[in-house]
């Protein structure tokens, strides 16, 4: 399931075929994202946000489009690398520096939004991605490591408009309250179904999801919908 | 995060030349330790040397019946290979009792050798600890102490090591082999990981500029069975309040060899001789275990909120000696 946002015309980021720097207001369709932007600019909001809320947004907002340097043949900017991610089978080639995690890229430069940011120290599981197939926590990897690396969120589990059979499950079952740790429960969810290693009865289900919290409590929930799209994947 | 430089080895050679003896460098593979505490700011590594291209991803069996580990096997596939599910089945059930799916697939055999302590105080900039800032103080001695160690601690540090996966091979005995500019040597695993003391700072036998390049785990004693049990707050993803790594081979009801591994409760991956001397020669009843637990857990030290952690680490010992010998 793609987060509601990357489907409304709101986004200033550096993505192809996105309009760039232009902030789109429309009325009818407010957006989340570009609340919080907004609120996140007022003092009081800049006093109160995590600090990883600040530096990520505002550098955001004024960092040079990379991708664009890139694209255009320059070399990369002071300081960063260029590396290529191939991201739910699309390439794209971007600057970063060191201390970027794939987390950050995903979200801020490439606009994945739909990868969460929890604890940002691998504690949670609500950033879990696939890279080269298998999961882990994009909150604890550099992606200056992942350069050439087949990256998958969220965004890439549906094909060609339709719902991957664990989005479906997780409909079906309720598996989420808040939903803001169900992209990452869904892409353990994925992995686990496709490890031969796991065995298939609820309790190595649970054990192998244990690095996936849901402070809601959809725990139940979400154990059912794995063992229905089981049948499915 | 602070920004630090970031180079890429293609071999060993090259990994210990980039890092050099600068102490303001470090070797990053999975990272999940590592970029975790530098988020923390625990730890301020200006160089990255990246080691993952290094040729250390094979598992291979020697012809003396020993089994060799690359550093960079990764804790899942560690824990799923054939030789280790087969031969060495405590150490898969420690590596499996560890972290989570994501973590395991990423962290490395090195890395989790290498894993630092969970201790709040050391991963808490703003208090003390001579273990992140020698001299200025042990915030865990006369604080919140129930995570902390009973055994090996001292007057300086009581944090405790956090691995799992260390407390599997410190019962099956191993090797870590490491090289640097003076070329490799090897190390015994039981005498790789220090003992706080007086310098909590130092934690291994490992000289500026050395990485480890394989763990070798020793032959599987003949005829052996195992078990590893941890005892936890909650049932995954948690780390060991006691675990107890048992190894134990009978003639008939009495044991022949006994190894017997401690984590939870002690500042290394803990092995208990004084329990194994305990078991060995000796029938294979509830008494002779509890007679082990006592010998295991004589040296404790019951800091104020720890104290739980000595009959619950005897109560390990007696359950996981049961489990094997049933």
């Amino acid at each position: 399931m793609a987060d509601k946002d990357d489907k409304r015309p709101d986004h200033d980021d550096q993505g192809k075929g996105r309009a760039r720097g232009v902030e789109i207001h429309d009325a009818r369709a407010p957006s989340r994202r570009n609340f919080l932007k907004s609120v996140g600019a007022t003092s009081l909001a800049a006093a109160t946000a995590p600090a990883w809320a600040r530096v990520g947004y505002v550098n955001h907002d004024e960092q040079e489009p990379q991708d664009k340097r890139a694209d255009e043949g320059e070399a990369p900017a002071k300081g960063t690398q260029r590396i290529t991610l191939n991201v739910n089978g699309q390439a794209h080639t971007l600057d970063v520096t060191p201390n970027m995690v794939l987390l950050d890229v995903l979200r801020h430069q490439l606009a994945l939004t739909g990868t969460k940011k929890g604890c940002d120290i691998g504690q949670c599981g609500a950033c879990t991605v696939h890279v080269n197939g298998v999961s882990i926590n994009s909150c604890l990897s550099l992606a200056v490591m992942h350069d050439g690396d087949e990256v998958t969120t969220v965004e890439g589990l549906g094909q060609n408009g339709k719902l991957h059979p664990i989005q479906q499950a997780f409909l079906d079952h309720d598996a989420y309250q808040c939903g803001y740790c169900t992209p990452g429960q869904m892409m353990s969810a994925v992995a686990i179904l496709n490890d031969a290693e796991v065995a298939s009865d609820d309790a190595a289900v649970r054990e192998a999801m244990s690095g996936n919290i849901c402070r809601c409590g959809a725990y139940k929930n979400i154990l059912s919908a794995i063992q229905t799209a089981r049948k499915n994947v | 995060m602070r920004n630090f430089a970031y180079q890429r080895a293609g071999n060993v050679t090259q990994a210990y030349t980039l890092h050099g003896n600068d102490n303001s460098a470090d070797f990053i593979a999975g990272g999940t330790n590592l970029i975790d505490m530098v988020k923390l700011d625990i730890m301020r590594p200006e160089r990255l040397v990246d080691v993952n291209l290094l040729p250390l991803t094979e598992i291979e069996e020697l012809d003396d019946g020993r089994l060799k580990i690359g550093a960079l096997v990764t804790n899942t596939d560690l824990a799923y290979d054939e030789r280790v599910t087969t031969r060495y089945p405590v150490l898969s059930e420690a590596l499996l009792a560890g972290a989570s799916t994501q973590l395991r697939n990423v962290a490395t055999t090195a890395g989790n050798v290498m894993q630092r302590t969970r201790c709040p105080y050391f991963r808490n900039p703003s208090r003390p600890c001579n273990k992140r800032e020698p001299g200025s103080g042990c915030g865990a001695l006369d604080g919140i102490n129930r995570n902390h160690a009973v055994l090996g601690g001292s007057d300086k540090c009581i944090a405790v090591h956090p691995s799992d996966m260390c407390v599997g091979m410190q019962a099956l005995g191993a090797t870590i082999t490491v090289e640097g500019p003076d070329g490799p040597r090897e190390i015994p695993f039981e005498e790789y990981h220090l003992l706080p003391g007086d310098t909590p700072e130092r934690e291994h036998d490992l000289r500026d500029g050395e990485l480890i390049t394989h763990v070798t785990l020793d032959a599987p004693i003949e005829g052996a069975k195992s078990h590893y049990l941890k005892l936890r707050d909650r049932m995954s993803f948690e780390f060991a309040l006691a675990s107890c790594a048992a190894v134990v081979a009978l003639d008939g009801d009495t044991i022949r060899e006994a190894r017997i591994a401690l984590g939870g409760i002690a500042t290394k991956p803990w092995r208990s001789h004084e329990a194994e001397a305990a078991l060995k020669g000796k029938p294979a009843t509830e008494a002779t275990f509890q007679q082990a637990a006592e010998a295991a857990l004589a040296g404790a030290v019951p800091h104020r909120d720890a104290a739980f952690k000595i009959p619950l680490a005897k109560q390990a010992i007696v359950r996981a000696l049961s489990t094997v010998t049933r």
